[in-house]
């Protein structure tokens, strides 16, 4: 016979115990103080894995808790009066949810003279020169070492017009310019593809800022007509400052959290 | 045939190049003036080589008013505008306007035939519109900020005499203000959910407010208190309010809403309860109204609309033409059967029946001969002007717009549609053919309401862009820019008298403005 057969075997034959029923249910009530002074006193690898364990089962029994307090009865809808009232013509719409007016521009030209901004992006580690240019060697024996091309993303204007091969000592190549970016609002969380007006502060150094370079941390002023924001007094808002969030030059791309 | 004055006439190449050397201006303006005689001022004038026109004045339905008669070049729109009155023997001197093949004529008679080469071989056809007597200011500062909802307003409306204001909002509540002092008169609690619709009855007696939750609560003005218990019948909320017009029946009693559950019902305020249930529509029904004639007009997302009659409710046509959801209706007597027996001069009434003779006469003047046209505006972009008395195919088709049409509004002379669209621009149109006449562009997002100036002058439209813009007929351009609100601007209504302007919006505080 089996091995495991012989207990019941034997209990077909003699019955259980007399008290065994008794036994049975005071094991098991003493089966939850047990569980829970293991938990308490179990310690590393098998502690954690009993608390993932507890974990999960404890998330399925709160659920099927909430289940079974669902009446079953039809009770009347939206006894609840929700936020965000919107008229009869949008209520069957779905609008995305859009952005407030804007903060102040007096504040924002305060801040601005006083050039102190509270950017996501407090701290950028510093880019040091030589990672910054490439030495470009020119002249009939390559001895000439003036010349530096730039390696970074950089911005130039749409009136651009490079000087004099000859004299120019920063080459910005046309691979590394970047007309777009692609531009986050914190609150909405969408993004936009908005083209660049200008680099306003590189925080690397001023020489970068007027090289138009775009590194992690610059800040850069965009267009922002697409989004339709109006201010206060009524006048429509078209540049606004965002700060690059990503390294463009390895990525290919500029990626951009909108200042509110 | 006048050979003298076809002789000049004939020196037709010169029209041109006599122009700067005609008789000035002083000499032609003060004998056209003293004497109507015509006749008599042309041959003086034949000398000094003035070209004539022939003319035929129009009515706008298109009977001629007199004979086909000669006017000297240089007459303009106000020479015009006393040929007019004399002839039709008006006993006030009423302003008129002028349209020759659908363009205003704001010009003297001679420039505007230089620049669009009219010849004047044949009668040249003028038609005259009649304009409204009284010219309204256009607004153009914020005289009152007036916080009280503690969420976004949805709707605002003006009392059809222009003394009273409220406002209904997403709190559940419903705010009387006072004007004179603009200050919040009375708040009226009740609703179990936001408060979508409200209606003023054309008397001004009843106030009746639908919410969120399909149920409508009647409150009297002069209290703020409810006049009754709550109206239940609606499954889901209510879209649309609109009171019977008073010239049929007075003194108001009966209103008709509609709903998202499909149907639209027919109530009695002193009854308390639902008289009939218009059913019939498959999906929400997104605006009803009350026409003149007595049928009621329901416009609905499953692209029709009904035309229903009021005693039993039973369903005379269907109007199918639209492509998806129907948004909104305009009737072109609308502004009259809102108004009721009030109009501009203020004078308060003090009998239903006479309220109701005078509100028969505005209507009837205001209809004339014609049937009552309907526009209606909807998610596939284009509108529809329907004659429903007449036929159930449309009369014309209004695109133009590239994105929804949310809102349609008669003019309250009937003349011209203006229609506001998610496409941040404002189209105007004209009333009887439906012909394209003006874009209005200047907000920066979608156009949610607008509303017309009692003299049919000036159109007030609010946006999501926060700013409500004041848009000039006859110019067809931006009036006034009136800026202000924090947030999206839900609802603009324009006082009947055309003293104020009311506008709420999402960031819960009714703007009053001033002239």
């Amino acid at each position: 016979m089996p091995q495991g057969d012989y207990i019941e075997l034997h209990r077909k034959r003699h019955g259980y115990r007399h008290d065994h029923f008794e036994r049975k249910r005071k094991k098991e009530a003493r089966e939850v103080h047990k569980r829970s002074a293991f938990a308490q006193k179990a310690l590393g690898i098998k502690g954690k894995m009993f608390a993932k364990k507890r974990y999960a089962e404890k998330a399925l029994m709160k659920k099927t808790l909430a289940m079974h307090e669902e009446s079953s009865t039809r009770r009347k809808v939206d006894d609840e009066v929700h936020e965000g009232a919107v008229p009869a013509y949008l209520l069957d719409r779905e609008t995305t949810t859009r952005a407030k007016v804007l903060s102040n521009t007096i504040k924002q030209k305060r801040k601005e003279k006083a050039g102190k901004w509270e950017v996501p992006l407090p701290k950028v580690r510093p880019v040091a020169e030589d990672e910054m240019f490439r030495v470009i060697r020119s002249g009939k024996r390559k001895t000439k070492q003036w010349k530096r091309m730039v390696t970074k993303a950089t911005f130039v204007g749409p009136g651009f017009t490079r000087k004099p091969p000859k004299y120019e000592r920063f080459i910005r190549p046309t691979g590394l310019r970047f007309t777009k970016a692609h531009v986050t609002h914190p609150e909405l969380k969408c993004t936009f593809n908005l083209e660049i007006i200008g680099v306003k502060k590189n925080p690397n150094g001023q020489m970068y800022t007027s090289l138009g370079v775009m590194t992690k941390g610059t800040i850069i002023e965009v267009n922002v007509s697409e989004l339709g924001l109006v201010t206060p007094a009524g006048k429509v808002v078209w540049g606004k400052y965002a700060q690059v969030t990503n390294n463009p030059e390895n990525d290919g791309c500029i990626n951009a959290v909108l200042l509110v | 045939m006048h050979k003298g004055f076809f002789g000049s006439i004939g020196e037709g190449g010169e029209p041109k190049t006599s122009f700067p050397s005609r008789t000035p201006s002083h000499l032609s303006f003060s004998s056209l003036g003293s004497a109507l005689n015509l006749q008599a001022t042309m041959e003086v004038e034949g000398q000094q080589e003035m070209n004539n026109v022939m003319c035929l004045l129009m009515d706008p339905e298109g009977t001629p008013l007199g004979a086909p008669m000669y006017l000297p070049q240089n007459a303009g729109p106000l020479q015009l505008q006393q040929i007019v009155n004399k002839l039709l023997n008006n006993e006030e001197k009423l302003p008129y306007s002028f349209y020759i093949s659908d363009q205003e004529l704001v010009v003297q008679l001679g420039s505007y035939l230089e620049k669009n080469k009219v010849s004047v071989e044949k009668a040249l056809r003028i038609v005259y519109q009649p304009q409204a007597v009284f010219r309204i200011r256009p607004v153009n500062r914020c005289s009152a900020t007036i916080a009280g909802h503690a969420e976004a307003v949805l709707s605002v409306a003006f009392s059809p005499d222009g003394r009273q204001l409220a406002s209904g909002s997403g709190d559940t509540t419903v705010r009387l203000w006072d004007l004179n002092t603009q200050t919040p008169l009375y708040t009226c609690t009740g609703h179990k959910n936001w408060v979508l619709c409200i209606a003023w009855s054309p008397d001004g007696k009843h106030l009746v407010s639908g919410s969120k939750a399909g149920e409508l609560l009647c409150w009297d003005p002069q209290t703020g208190k409810p006049s009754g218990k709550q109206l239940i019948g609606h499954k889901k909320w209510i879209t649309g309010i609109s009171w019977e017009p008073i010239h049929l029946n007075a003194p108001c009693r009966r209103f008709v809403s509609s709903s998202k559950d499909g149907d639209a019902r027919i109530w009695d305020v002193s009854l308390r309860k639902c008289v009939i249930c218009l059913s019939g529509h498959t999906l929400a029904v997104t605006c009803v109204k009350w026409g003149g004639d007595g049928m009621i007009y329901t416009s609905s997302q499953d692209c029709t609309i009904k035309v229903w009659e009021t005693s039993q409710g039973k369903l005379i046509r269907e109007l199918k033409g639209h492509g998806h959801w129907v948004n909104s209706l305009a009737l072109s007597t609308e502004y009259v059967l809102r108004t009721g027996a009030f109009d501009h001069i203020g004078k308060q009434y003090s009998s239903p029946e006479e309220m109701k003779q005078v509100a028969l006469e505005r209507y009837n003047k205001m209809r004339g001969n014609a049937p009552e046209r309907l526009v209606s505006g909807s998610d596939d972009f284009t509108m529809i002007l329907w004659e429903p008395a007449v036929s159930k195919h449309p009369k014309a088709r209004l695109t133009g717009h590239q994105q929804l049409v949310n809102h349609v509004y008669f003019s309250p002379d009937g003349q011209w549609v203006a229609s506001a669209s998610f496409d941040k621009s404002v189209k105007l149109w004209n009333g009887t053919t439906g012909k394209f006449v003006a874009a209005f562009r200047g907000h920066v997002g979608p156009v949610y309401q607008i509303s017309w100036s009692a003299d049919s002058r000036l159109l007030l439209s609010g946006s999501k862009d926060s700013t409500l813009k004041v848009w000039d007929i006859r110019t067809h351009k931006l009036k006034q820019d009136l800026p202000g609100h924090a947030d999206e601007v839900f609802a603009v209504d324009w006082s009947p008298d055309g003293e104020k302007v009311a506008s709420g919006g999402r960031d819960r505080v009714l703007k009053l403005w001033m002239g």
